[in-house]
């Protein structure tokens, strides 16, 4: 049996299921990462003292990796353009750039644990830490999360490309979304980490 | 999203690009503004005006919500409403600390003032 309505529109919603699901799944990530920072102002509010980010994090790291991922979400929706306009070598090279910018995101990232954990700053050392890596952790593990898919989209999801274009099109476009979300979480996180 | 010609795409495609550029020099301005060291309350709010903007455009063109169906804003409104609780409870928690101190302040008023003499 087949998951109706993945290609047009349902009549009542005037868009399609999957596009729906996407954005009810964004909408409880939003309770997701709502609750983390709300938590975060809580314990900040709170602290008798609490560290600026700058001065145990890396800025020009971070701002390094604000660019990675700002670039990527123009090489995604770029992908999405490239299949409406039925260039597929151009979405191949979108999408390839987009998974690039996002491995890019967590090399930096690597670079930059490995720099606290070193240094003996972990989780444990200080509420801040302890904030700084579950929340920077949890957006970690949705880029991750979002590579495996553009791995997949690149590979052996591209077959469907060849027998139903627009349900694959459909497909990259909620790919997307969930993209621009998680970049969206990082454009609020750099600065209220790291600047802060 | 509701145009789909090449056309029409060819024309997103343009403001795609002028979006990123846009972003990129918001995201200069956020690290200026970093580097300045202003004083918390405005450095807050400083850097949250700039991500909203940033967040603002994100959402708008790259993910088409300038041309989305409105069941969608449905959904994005609960989640918003949600939201705004979410990040009221911080302020109401303090706001019980407050009212706690005030209460203190008075006792301690109260204990200070001698009795009345009749």
């Amino acid at each position: 049996m087949q998951i109706p309505y993945t290609v047009h529109a349902r009549p009542d919603t005037g868009v399609h299921n999957s596009k729906l699901g996407i954005w009810l799944f964004l909408g409880s990530e939003v309770m997701l990462f709502g609750a983390l920072f709300s938590s975060y102002v809580l314990l900040r509010t709170s602290a008798p003292s609490w560290p600026l980010g700058y001065t145990m994090l890396s800025v020009p790291l971070a701002a390094v990796n604000t660019v990675f991922l700002i670039s990527s979400s123009v090489t995604m929706v770029m992908a999405w353009a490239s299949l409406k306009l039925h260039d597929f070598g151009k979405y191949r090279m979108y999408m390839g750039l987009t998974f690039l910018c996002g491995l890019a995101f967590m090399v930096v990232k690597s670079f930059e644990y490995y720099e606290h954990v070193v240094h003996h700053a972990v989780p444990a050392t200080n509420i801040f830490l302890a904030v700084y890596f579950t929340l920077t952790g949890l957006h970690g593990l949705h880029v991750v999360g979002g590579m495996v898919v553009m791995a997949y989209f690149l590979g052996p999801g591209t077959r469907m490309w060849r027998t139903e274009a627009e349900r694959f099109t459909n497909r990259v476009e909620v790919l997307g979304l969930y993209w621009h979300f998680v970049d969206l979480v990082w454009i609020f996180l750099f600065p209220v980490l790291y600047l802060l | 999203m509701s145009h789909t010609g090449a056309d029409d795409i060819r024309h997103h495609v343009k403001v795609y690009i002028r979006v990123f550029v846009a972003l990129m020099v918001a995201t200069i301005i956020t690290v200026a503004v970093g580097y300045v060291h202003l004083a918390i309350p405005l450095a807050v709010t400083v850097a949250l005006i700039v991500a909203s903007i940033k967040g603002t455009l994100v959402a708008t063109y790259f993910m088409h919500l300038n041309s989305e169906k409105r069941i969608i804003f449905y959904a994005l409104a609960l989640a918003g409403v949600l939201f705004a609780v979410l990040m009221l409870l911080p302020s109401l928690t303090h706001l019980g600390t407050i009212a706690d101190e005030r209460m203190g302040a008075f006792e301690h008023v109260a204990e200070s003032v001698p009795p009345a003499v009749h």
